[in-house]
């Protein structure tokens, strides 16, 4: 059964079939798409015509590789500053959650605490279509009532950033109060003695133990952003971000652009998954 | 609320829940409560809207609408039951059979997928799978099949690609509950004559039950949730009652409508993580650590 039990050499064998067979059901749909990058053919499809770059490079009439692909280059270039919005909000009120559960005391803290989680369990689709009528209904009342056209209010732009911050500030909430809950409250103490009020405390002692679970947790919140799909399609405007405009394309039948698009954003993640993953093993 | 003179105003919990009780008030409460009070409103031909229940007697009067919706759920629960069947033995393998020193390196190689955006391994199933795909490239060549076969837009291969994306959700649960599971306990029973189906159903699934939970609600809220895989994988046939939704706010530009529907899966979701965590004895905010 396990390591310390003897074991049949047929359950030895079968077990690591099928934990094999497992790993290439995660891996084939990717390095497939990876491959099929390099392929020197108008389709992503077998059968292999040889090893091409075009599909990054060329600027040719009939293959726009993904460097010259304005359309697709935009879309990137959205979803970039929508991360970098929503990473920045969503790490600032996540830790401020963090300080609240973690340390302070008020009524109704678990009441907050279990609103504080419902957002990973709204679906996103519905997270996305309530923050949309909400927006319209704010818009509406400040048009009818103050005369004024608050451009805020329609699908476009910041109400993706806000769509999207509304759950990732959960999960940067639980990460940094991850952390927290192992901070040694007796360092705040000593501080407090020595003369620091609270907020230098916070400052010079709390956050700098802090600050890889809020640096681990703003790498997490950039990828979530980057790649959200479900909440991002209702609030969406004429700005598409790169995983809408990807999936107009798909819809629509599809080019070994976007197979190098997949490429480059398989390298980047599993990068930045890496490291992170790396720097929070070291922690413990 | 009244302070006493002496007492300082705590301004560290002032700051603190300002930036929370906003976030959560303003892009959690209210709108979900938005989406309650437009659901129960209805617009009549002259574009004046009046309450009513309109739009949830046309969900129970219309079979496309509630059969659709009672198959997403039940495929939805179709789906967490495979995705739990498959990522038992994973968990099992990586946290009690494999060397130790593999361990963190499996663990790691099964995040990995999961930070690469589901479009992607969507596309990469399509590219697989479709008529001109990679599979029946490979079938054909061995004379395993005469002509291509189209295996895209069916029902199972829908399932597969909402088993496969949410995989992760199961297994990552089921490997920290294992984790604690003593050995000692297996090699007890190993040792009083278990046999391997006592020992799973007696010893690794009872103990597992904080991780199963945990996995089955995440899994069963996203697949319920999802849009992309029933729509790219399913195709037209998908009926995947978030396209329903989908179609109502931005074809029909129904709103009204759409809200109700969207209002019964928030209910239908909430209901199903409600009842699995009063069937555990859990709490929510423990299941979510």
């Amino acid at each position: 059964m396990i390591r310390t039990l003897p074991n049949s050499p047929a359950y030895t064998l079968g077990f690591k079939f099928y934990v094999i067979l497992y790993f290439s059901f995660l891996f084939a749909p990717l390095l497939v798409t990876c491959i099929l990058a390099f392929n020197d053919s108008q389709f992503p499809a077998l059968p292999w015509k040889g090893f091409t770059l075009d599909w990054f490079f060329a600027n040719e009439p009939d293959r726009v590789g993904i460097f010259h692909d304005q359309i697709n280059l935009t879309s990137i270039w959205v979803s970039a500053r929508v991360a970098f919005f929503v990473t920045i909000l969503s790490t600032l009120v996540g830790t401020c959650g963090a300080f609240l559960f973690e340390q302070e005391e008020f009524r109704f803290k678990q009441a907050l605490y279990f609103l504080m989680i419902t957002p990973l369990v709204i679906p996103g689709v519905i997270l996305g279509i309530s923050i949309l009528i909400f927006s319209n209904t704010l818009g509406v009342f400040f048009e009818e009532s103050l005369g004024l056209d608050v451009r805020l209010f329609g699908p476009g732009f910041w109400l993706v950033v806000l769509g999207q911050f509304s759950f990732i500030s959960t999960l940067v909430t639980l990460i940094v109060s991850a952390r927290l809950k192992k901070f040694d409250r007796t360092l705040e103490e000593a501080a407090l003695n020595l003369g620091a009020n609270r907020f230098e405390v916070i400052w010079h002692i709390t956050l700098k133990f802090l600050s890889p679970a809020i640096i681990s947790g703003a790498a997490i919140a950039f990828l979530m952003s980057f790649e959200n799909f479900n909440t991002t399609l209702f609030l969406v405007g004429p700005e598409a971000t790169l995983p809408i405009n990807l999936y107009l394309q798909v819809r629509d039948g599809s080019t070994p652009v976007i197979n190098a698009i997949s490429f480059l954003l398989i390298v980047c993640t599993s990068t930045v998954a890496v490291i992170n993953l790396t720097l929070s093993r070291k922690q413990r | 609320m009244r302070l006493p003179r002496n007492h300082p105003i705590p301004w560290t919990l002032v700051c603190f829940l300002t930036p929370v009780i906003l976030w959560l008030f303003l892009l959690i409460v209210l709108p979900h409560i938005d989406l309650l009070l437009m659901s129960l409103r209805r617009e009549d031909a002259t574009g004046a809207t009046s309450w009513s229940i309109a739009n949830y007697l046309l969900f129970f009067k219309e079979p496309i609408y509630w059969l659709t919706f009672v198959r997403t759920a039940i495929y939805s629960i179709i789906v967490t039951f495979l995705t739990f069947v498959i990522a038992l033995p994973v968990a099992f393998y990586i946290t009690k059979v494999a060397a130790f020193r593999f361990q963190g390196f499996l663990t790691m190689l099964l995040l990995l997928p999961f930070w690469v955006s589901e479009l992607v391994r969507v596309y990469g199933w399509m590219i697989l799978l479709r008529e001109s795909g990679i599979v029946n490239h490979f079938l054909l060549r061995f004379g395993i099949l005469e002509r291509p076969v189209e295996m895209l837009y069916n029902d199972a291969t829908m399932v597969m690609g909402l088993v496969y994306t949410s995989m992760l959700f199961m297994v990552i649960p089921l490997i920290s509950v294992l984790e604690n599971l003593d050995d000692s306990l297996i090699e007890a029973a190993y040792d009083l004559g278990g046999t391997m189906w006592s020992i799973v159903f007696r010893i690794i699934i009872p103990h597992a039950v904080p991780g199963i939970v945990a996995g089955s609600i995440v899994v069963f809220m996203l697949t319920l949730g999802n849009y992309l895989t029933p729509n790219l994988l399913g195709g037209k046939n998908s009926l995947w009652f978030t396209e329903q939704i989908y179609n109502q706010f931005i074809a029909s530009f129904n709103w009204n409508q759409g809200s109700a529907f969207g209002f019964l899966l928030l209910v239908l979701s909430s209901l199903v993580v409600w009842a699995g965590l009063k069937l555990s004895g859990q709490k929510l905010s423990r299941v979510m650590k």
